[in-house]
């Protein structure tokens, strides 16, 4: 177990060192440097080319990266190009209502989709799930910004129930922000999680030795908590993993269409802006964040099942 | 020696002027609540496009239409724009030049600090030597403000400040009216703790999402009649939902689109500054096939102005004619209006051994209606016998990219006073110069007329020159956009003007019914 954490943890930093290099060389082809976005038309080209002096944006690519590394080793992210303010602030000031939203919404997804996938799985091809397979694929298939356009011009701008935007709103005092962010989220989350527990349900029910306890005489309820449900969530919980991937996507047109000040956001703007520093410490945090997920997730796997150690 | 500039001994009249003019232009002057009692107190919310971690609290590093509504809130600077354009006194109350338009004298208003500290010349000194200091490359007057002379500016007492220049310039307080002039408090170092004279103190502020102020009850042009401002930033899709949501009251920049389906309903009024924009394409008289004036007049003849207006603004704006600033001050009005006439495009073209051949037109998604105005464009050459193909770049870097790469593109510009729009963009060493329209002899007669003291002397001489530019250069203003402003029903007092002038974007003289 020691040399396998011990392995995960140098492939991890392998994996952050690439990824590094990459968002670093595809940020810098983009066409227009920091200097150039900072300003439009406003500034004169002589005062953009100070400018860019002034940000060591004349300095050769390779010395700025080192420079960079150097920095995120000793535990600094750096200064952004665009706000000259600390690039550790704009994490923290961003990562907060993406950490919630994404809390909340797995809070309500996970659950449901586990009993959805178990309702489905013990009932393969039965009218139940043919009806929850319909209902769930049909939500995915949607696009994310056209479940949020119609859920605001509903619940917002006709019925007037929820906020629109989070637009000078603050989660503390009104948490019905939340509602219709998540509603759009979960449309795209449940789906894919759900199919996952109902195949790992159907293939644990067909296994050989439901067969035998079945035989046995084990009851129902304790055949399906004790033998079906932790085998059949192994997919789920891997799934659940690659969620955030999805989640990311997700969050990204949700905060743009709530005008919610989160990762996904500050994100866009670091590359919109060509503000390297900004865009590689955004990354590195979400880069490091999925390594944990994943890690998590085999482990929880790995105690689910203990067999699937041996494939890592 | 000392003359009072024309446009303040007539300031009187020429404040009804403009109001009068405009409400001529635009068929509405304040909108909606010219019968409504003014009432006091409540919160404002002001959303604007979000330029997140761009957004700053310095107001001389200003160059977002949100940090400047922001900045406006809490600083103000010495001279404003009216609605024409043509300056007007804000913290200066009046000015007057040497009679050589080369020094100038400012007489400053009684005004208070938010920190109770009286304005003085010294902290209008301490702004432009801030604003000009070439050691911070970002400050925004600085080329604008190029030609002053800062060792030989001085205070001539606690409430007189004599700016003077190295070349005379008669449009100088149009420059102190320009973007990244706000008068600071001398001394002033942190822009994270602001103060200003402005009608609004300030709360707080976080890049990309909020400016809290409050009323400050020690404005010199009277307290504002709203208790709280929050000046928020958001895209223009958050920006409609929040307003028709009930969550801002006012929505700056809205779409032609959203106009629509906005007076449609009854929660959201659309206030539209008629006209007061404009959208081009731009030739490079420099390079073929536009070397050839020929060329350039064909393709302005060849135009459909309207049928772009009504496809590309969606009727939201009025033809153009080949000109920056129909309704500003130094606009030469009594110009025709350019027709459309393909048959003669057709000939000029010809006779330029252009038929059947093929012209790029390099345009890209950086501004609204950019590239459909290109594509429809295109079907419009193409009657004259030319196929302009469309090719598009990065939109983020399209302003600067436009200003080397290709031969014909869009360009479009919001208000500013006509000199500044030569200045930036139509003289040899313009750093806009987008159709490289460099004319040495231009540059001179626009350099003299600039020193001419006269305003209709001075007019009369860019009046020439605009319609040179107008005949032979590379700009084809094919549309003046409206400039539209969604407001919450409950909003009075919002003024339909151009952005970039004085009653623009401006919340003191507010109310909320």
């Amino acid at each position: 177990m020691r040399s396998y954490a011990a392995q995960r943890a140098g492939l991890a930093i392998v994996q952050l060192a690439v990824l590094s290099v990459l968002v670093f060389v595809l940020t810098s082809l983009l066409p227009g440097d920091a200097a150039d976005l900072r300003f439009t038309e406003t500034l004169t080209p002589s005062q953009v080319a100070a400018l860019r002096a002034e940000l060591g944006l004349d300095q050769p690519p390779v010395e700025r990266f080192v420079h960079w590394l150097g920095n995120v080793v000793t535990g600094d992210l750096g200064t952004s190009l665009i706000s000259g303010g600390p690039v550790a602030d704009i994490v923290r000031n961003s990562i907060g209502a993406t950490l919630v939203l994404t809390l909340a919404t797995l809070a309500i997804v996970v659950p449901l989709a586990v009993a959805l996938g178990i309702v489905m799985g013990t009932r393969e091809n039965g009218r139940v799930d043919r009806t929850i397979t319909s209902i769930t694929l049909a939500l995915s298939a949607i696009p994310d910004f056209v479940i949020a356009v119609v859920l605001v011009a509903v619940f917002s701008l006709k019925l007037g129930w929820l906020p629109a935007t989070w637009i000078g709103g603050n989660l503390l005092s009104s948490p019905a922000l939340l509602i219709l962010p998540i509603a759009v989220l979960f449309g795209r989350t449940v789906c894919l999680l759900s199919r996952q527990v109902r195949a790992g349900t159907v293939a644990a029910l067909n296994a050989e030795y439901v067969t035998q306890a079945r035989r046995l005489g084990v009851p129902r309820r304790q055949l399906l908590l004790r033998h079906v449900l932790p085998n059949a969530a192994v997919p789920g919980v891997q799934e659940l993993a690659r969620t955030g991937d999805t989640l990311l996507g997700g969050v990204l047109v949700v905060e743009a269409i709530f005008a919610i000040p989160g990762f996904a956001t500050a994100l866009v703007d670091g590359v919109e802006t060509r503000d390297i520093p900004t865009v590689q410490g955004l990354t590195l945090v979400l880069a490091i964040a999925a390594l944990l997920i994943n890690l998590a997730a085999d482990l929880v796997c790995n105690r689910l099942v203990p067999r699937t150690e041996a494939l890592r | 020696m000392w003359r009072v500039s024309e446009a303040l001994g007539r300031r009187g009249f020429l404040g009804m002027a403009g109001v009068a003019g405009l409400a001529a232009i635009t068929g509405c002057g304040a909108d909606g609540g010219a019968a409504a009692q003014p009432t006091q107190g409540g919160r404002l919310r002001a959303v604007y496009a979000g330029g997140g971690a761009k957004e700053v609290l310095d107001p001389h590093v200003q160059s977002l239409f949100v940090d400047i509504a922001r900045h406006k809130a809490i600083y103000e600077k010495l001279v404003e724009l009216g609605p024409d354009l043509k300056p007007v006194p804000r913290l200066a109350s009046k000015w007057e030049h040497d009679g050589t338009a080369t020094t100038w004298r400012f007489s400053l208003r009684d005004a208070t600090f938010h920190d109770g500290a009286k304005l003085v010349a010294e902290d209008v000194l301490y702004s432009i030597a801030r604003i000009v200091d070439p050691a911070v490359p970002e400050r925004v007057a600085q080329s604008s403000l190029a030609t002053l002379d800062l060792k030989r500016s001085k205070a001539i007492g606690p409430a007189t400040v004599e700016l003077v220049l190295t070349q005379a310039n008669a449009e100088f307080p149009a420059l102190l009216a320009g973007i990244g002039t706000q008068i600071v408090r001398n001394g002033f170092k942190d822009p994270a703790k602001p103060v200003g004279t402005g009608a609004f103190r300030y709360v707080s502020f976080e890049a990309g999402r909020s400016m809290v102020a409050s009323r400050y009850d020690g404005y010199w042009d009277g307290p504002a009649r709203i208790e709280e401002l929050h000046v928020l930033s958001a895209d223009s899709e958050a920006r409609a939902n929040a307003v028709q949501g009930g969550q801002a009251e006012y929505a700056n920049d809205m779409t032609a689109t959203f106009a629509r389906t906005a007076e449609a309903g009854k929660t959201v009024r659309i206030v539209a500054a008629k006209a007061s924009t404009m959208q081009a394409f731009v030739m490079k008289v420099d390079r073929p096939p536009f070397d050839n004036p020929d060329v350039r007049l064909a393709f302005k003849l060849v135009a459909d102005r309207q049928r772009l207006v009504d496809v590309v603004l969606a009727g939201r704006g009025e033809v153009g004619n080949d000109l920056f600033g129909k309704g500003y001050q130094y606009y030469p009005a009594d110009l025709p209006a350019r027709e459309r006439d393909v048959d003669q495009a057709r000939s000029l073209l010809k006779k330029a051994g252009l038929a059947g051949k093929e012209v790029e037109i390099f345009t890209a998604d950086a501004s609204a209606g950019f590239v459909e105005a290109a594509t429809l464009f295109a079907e419009q050459v193409a009657e004259a016998g030319v196929r302009l193909k469309v090719t598009t770049g990065s939109p983020q870097t399209y302003a600067k990219d436009l200003l080397t790469k290709g031969v014909i593109g869009n360009h479009r510009s919001g208000a500013m006073p006509i000199p500044q729009y030569v200045t930036d963009r139509l003289l040899s060493h313009s750093p806009f110069n987008v159709t490289h329209w460099r004319r040495p002899a231009f540059d001179t007669a626009f350099a003299a007329a600039r020193a001419v003291t006269s305003e209709d002397e001075r007019s009369a001489k860019y009046g020439v020159l605009q319609k040179t530019v107008r005949d032979e250069g590379g700009i084809l203003a094919w549309g003046l956009p409206d400039y539209l402003i969604a407001v919450s029903s409950k909003l009075q007092g919002v003024q339909a003007v151009p952005p970039n002038t004085l009653d623009q974007g401006r919340f003191d003289k507010v109310w909320l019914a």
